[in-house]
């Protein structure tokens, strides 16, 4: 019941479900899971992004190119949004928006 | 386009902190002008500068990333180059960020114009240590590159140099970069595009790169140009399925996977990173400032200096500069016809008026100065950005937005601010619901002009718990604001557009000094503008309002008689006294009484003895037949001249007293003030305060001057303001609990008419503006009637009242915050009151 609490108000810190394969995203076996769900100081490759529209369109303008790696900086006093690595160049992003990117470790 | 003589039309392109304005001043000076582009609220701001014998019009493009349509900026700038065809693009790079940079270059070579890059911020590349081979570059985009710094104005005349020279030059054969597997689709469509006559002028090319990143804008573009674009947009639709299909990608993905590793490529080529792998210095600074336990203390500790140095020592500065204010008003006295004895000139009491009005609202500009000066070294270190990473948790639950914070801080979170900059500043906010909720709250926030009412009536009512009163008041009006917020996100904003918060973390540098004195004098100056037009303009109205109809002739009549009275038995008691002939003439007589009037506010003014033996001193030197009367002295004659004037002088200024309220109650504010009471009663508001409530939606300073008006001193006492309204308030029956309920209708009170106007400028909508003043007009009778109704009928103290109306307003907040994980998604159901 506690544990169905937190994951429903986004405070837990386990895994997410995983992502139900988006549109762009067919691979298959490879552990894939999206960046909200990586930890501070880790660093993951972007494999896809999910989603259509401005939100999507400014994150590749931004350089969340598929294929790129990407740190995990910090969560923020809150734990959302958090800080990300990407470059020479540090974005933030909340949570909602970094669950629309799919991410493979290493 | 670009004929000799013409003017050329240079457009300055680039994204968003790529330093577009520093070279747009840097280019054009003083020569600028700031308009809106049609239809939206995105500044278009203009300039021109001379050189080579032509004039080159500048204008700055807002900021943006690429020329997709999905933002209002991009849309912008994207109807711009098309609509206007500059002769020249500036395109503005960060030169620490190429990578980010360059595909919006490529586009802008695509769409076929003569570009020149601006390669800004050198310096802080070379600090961080990236070497880039300008010569390498310019080979590699085919277009002149010109490494400048904004900031000091280095390669100023380069730049402008290479402007003249691309804008003489022929037109270009635009650029192509390569899109791989897409390549011949693209070739394909650019032919067909280049063939159909109506689209000419337009670049096929990008056109073609356009239509098949599936652009809704393109295709509409074609839809109006063309007369049957069907056969072209079934041809369109089909490839970009075939490559879907064959790649799995989209085609947008694609093309964008394309600019994005092009730009790699030259960067790869012309920059080396000589301190790769390494720490940067923003990142060991933010370890600490961000850190999860310490940023909120840094945080604190900020707002807290920033209180410190703008309110309390500002406060200190302006003891320095009221003098000059005091000083301005008394010459405007001077200039303006004399006083009478009962009724002044109608020009003089509306200048005094006017510049009363003026005065009070000047006073706050070293305070504006100090507090505007410290956030613009926030937002220039970069600290700015990170309070909104702190905080986008607190505030998006409520329905803001990180960035809501400095509309918040500067519109006087802890106690001091103005709400007219403070919603200009929601320019910045990208989410459309969360920006016109900031609007709609930041006037909630205690503005500078609020202080001096709730000074007034915690002195009145609280003298004990002063600082507990104004701790209560500053923080539950942020309370309320966060509350407001979430109701009307969920309510009536909630079919606004949003956006994510995406949002880079600047690197930390030292604000230039230059930059910050800019931005201080630029929003204080907002802030001087707003006191010199509307403020001027509508304390007149509110001056006729107060003097109209005036007093019935019936009783004009009366207090001329008392007047001639007092007159004729100040000239009975000095029968026989031969300073009577001085005073003969009536002028003369005038003359004296004003005289009197001056010297005694001068004496009064003055702090030690030997001040007031100076004053004395001047007078016998200025008027050696007048002084007697004001000094007396040692013969009986003189001492009986000095009596006479003073009893005198106290008629005339109990006549001109009553005069005043009596006018001041049968004007048509008095009416309204009265004709309000049966709805204000529930609150405990009678008319005067009605009156002083009304004045102060011209600007909020207001209030207390009315009052001062209003609860005037019955005789020679010489009481404040504090112990007359104080001493009548109690004489009524009133309980400090009617304080409250007005101190909290005045937290929640509509924004003053300057923020109004601000308002109607930013949301640029009627309704909005209609519902930002009726909306906290209803909340805060609500509020006051209910706590003035329930705190009278269980007895309350006012302290009791304030803090139960404090606990209940942080549970309610308690409340919203909290999460709700049975709704999934949603936001709760729409709130009740803040405070019953």
């Amino acid at each position: 019941m506690k544990q169905v609490f937190f994951q429903a108000i986004g405070w837990t810190k386990g895994k997410d479900a995983p992502c139900s394969a988006g549109r762009c995203c067919g691979g298959e076996g490879t552990c894939h899971c999206c960046l909200d769900a990586i930890s501070p100081g880790n660093t993951c490759t972007i494999r896809c992004l999910r989603g259509c529209g401005p939100v999507r369109q400014r994150l590749l303008d931004l350089g969340f190119q598929p294929g790129r790696e990407i740190r995990v900086v910090r969560n923020a006093p809150l734990r959302d949004p958090i800080e990300l690595q990407l470059g020479d160049t540090f974005i933030v992003l909340r949570r909602h928006e970094a669950a629309q990117i799919e991410v493979q470790h290493g | 386009m670009a004929e000799t003589g013409g003017s050329v039309l240079v457009a300055l392109a680039g994204q968003q902190n790529a330093g577009k304005s520093t070279l747009f001043n840097m280019l054009t000076g003083l020569q600028q002008h700031i308009a809106n582009y049609p239809g939206v609220t995105v500044d278009k701001k203009s300039g021109t500068y001379i050189a080579h014998g032509r004039t080159f019009e500048v204008v700055d493009l807002p900021g943006a990333y690429s020329l997709s349509p999905y933002s209002l900026e991009e849309r912008v700038a994207r109807t711009f180059l098309l609509d206007e065809m500059p002769d020249v693009v500036v395109n503005v790079l960060d030169a620490t960020n190429l990578r980010r940079s360059l595909p919006l270059t490529f586009q802008l070579l695509e769409m076929g114009f003569r570009v020149v890059v601006a390669l800004n911020m050198m310096d802080a590349a070379a600090r961080r240590g990236l070497q880039i081979d300008v010569a390498a570059l310019q080979r590699r985009l085919c277009v002149p590159v010109v490494p400048v710094v904004g900031r000091k104005g280095q390669g100023d005349a380069e730049l402008r140099d290479a402007i003249a020279r691309v804008a003489a030059t022929e037109q270009v054969v635009p650029a192509t970069l390569n899109y791989g597997s897409l390549e011949d689709d693209v070739a394909r469509f650019q032919g067909a595009l280049a063939a159909e006559p109506r689209l000419r002028g337009l670049p096929a090319r990008w056109l073609a790169v356009k239509l098949l990143e599936t652009s809704d804008e393109a295709e509409a573009l074609l839809s109006t140009r063309l007369e049957n674009p069907h056969s072209l947009l079934d041809a369109l639709f089909r490839t970009r399925q075939e490559f879907e299909a064959d790649s799995g990608v989209a085609t947008g993905d694609h093309i964008s996977a394309c600019r994005d590793r092009k730009a790699t490529e030259i960067l790869a080529a012309c920059v080396t990173d000589t301190r790769a792998g390494e720490v940067p210095m923003s990142e060991h600074i933010d370890r600490v400032l961000l850190n999860r336990f310490l940023a909120p203390v840094f945080l604190v500790a900020t707002v807290w200096a920033i209180y410190q140095l703008s309110i309390v020592q500002g406060y200190a500065l302006t003891d320095v500069t009221w003098p000059l204010l005091a000083g301005f008003r008394d010459l405007v006295a001077i200039v303006l016809p004399d006083a009478g004895f009962l009724h002044d000139p109608q020009i003089r009491s509306i200048g005094l008026w006017a510049v009363d009005s003026m005065n009070t609202l000047l006073n706050y500009v070293p305070i504006f100065l100090i507090l505007f000066g410290l956030i613009a070294i926030l937002e220039d270190s970069g600290y700015m950005a990170r309070i909104a990473f702190i905080l986008d948790r607190v505030l998006h639950r409520f329905g803001l937005h990180g960035q809501s914070t400095l509309p918040f801080i500067l519109s006087g979170v802890f106690a001091g601010g103005c709400a007219v900059p403070g919603v200009m500043a929601t320019k910045g906010i990208p989410d459309a619901r969360a920006r016109l909720a900031t609007i709609l709250t930041a006037p909630f926030m205690n503005c500078l002009a609020k202080i001096p009412l709730y000074t007034l009536l915690i002195n009145i009512w609280f003298p004990e718990t002063k600082g507990l009163m104004l701790f209560y008041l500053s923080t539950l009006t942020v309370m309320v604001a966060l509350l407001v917020a979430k109701l009307l996100t969920s309510s009536v904003l909630r079919n606004e557009e949003t956006a994510p918060f995406v949002m880079e973390l600047p690197s930390y540098h030292l604000p230039s000094p230059m930059g910050v004195l800019r931005r201080a004098v630029g929003r204080t100056w907002v802030y001087v503008r707003k006191v010199a037009s509307v403020v001027l303009a509508v304390a007149t109205v509110i001056y006729v309002l107060l003097q109209f109809p005036g007093v019935p002739a019936d009783r004009q009549v009366a207090y001329q008689a008392e007047a001639e009275a007092a007159i004729a038995r100040f000239y009975d008691t000095l029968q026989g006294n031969p300073l009577r002939a001085e005073v003969a003439d009536p002028t003369r007589l005038m003359t004296l009484v004003n005289l009197q009037s001056e010297h005694a506010a001068q004496i009064e003014a003055a702090e030690t003895p030997s001040e007031r033996q100076a004053l004395d001193g001047t007078l016998k030197r200025r008027h050696p037949d007048l002084a007697p009367f004001l000094l007396g002295g040692a013969t009986a004659e003189t001492q009986e001249a000095a009596s006479a004037l003073d009893a005198l002088a106290t008629t005339r200024a109990d006549l001109r007293r009553t005069l005043r309220r009596d006018r001041l109650e049968s004007s048509f504010l008095g009416y309204l003030g009265r004709g309000l009471e049966p709805v204000t009663q529930f609150a405990g508001f009678d008319w005067k305060i009605n009156i002083a409530l009304l004045t102060s939606f011209a600007a909020r300073e207001n209030s207390v001057a009315t009052l001062g008006v209003l609860f005037d001193q019955d005789d020679g006492q010489n009481l404040s303001l504090e112990q007359r309204m104080g001493a009548q308030q109690k004489a009524e029956g009133r309980a400090a609990v009617s304080a409250v309920a007005l101190m909290l209708f005045f937290a929640l009170y509509p924004p003053c008419l300057a923020t109004v106007i601000m308002v109607r400028l930013q949301t640029r909508s009627r309704k909005w503006t209609a519902f930002s003043v009726i909306f906290p007009t209803i909340l805060g009778l609500a509020v006051a009637s209910a706590v003035h109704t329930v705190g009278t009928s269980l007895g309350l103290s006012g302290l009791q009242t304030m803090s139960a109306v404090y606990a209940l307003t942080a549970g309610l907040l308690f409340v919203v915050a909290l999460p709700k994980p049975w709704l999934h998604g949603h936001d709760g159901p729409a709130l009740g009151e803040p405070a019953k």
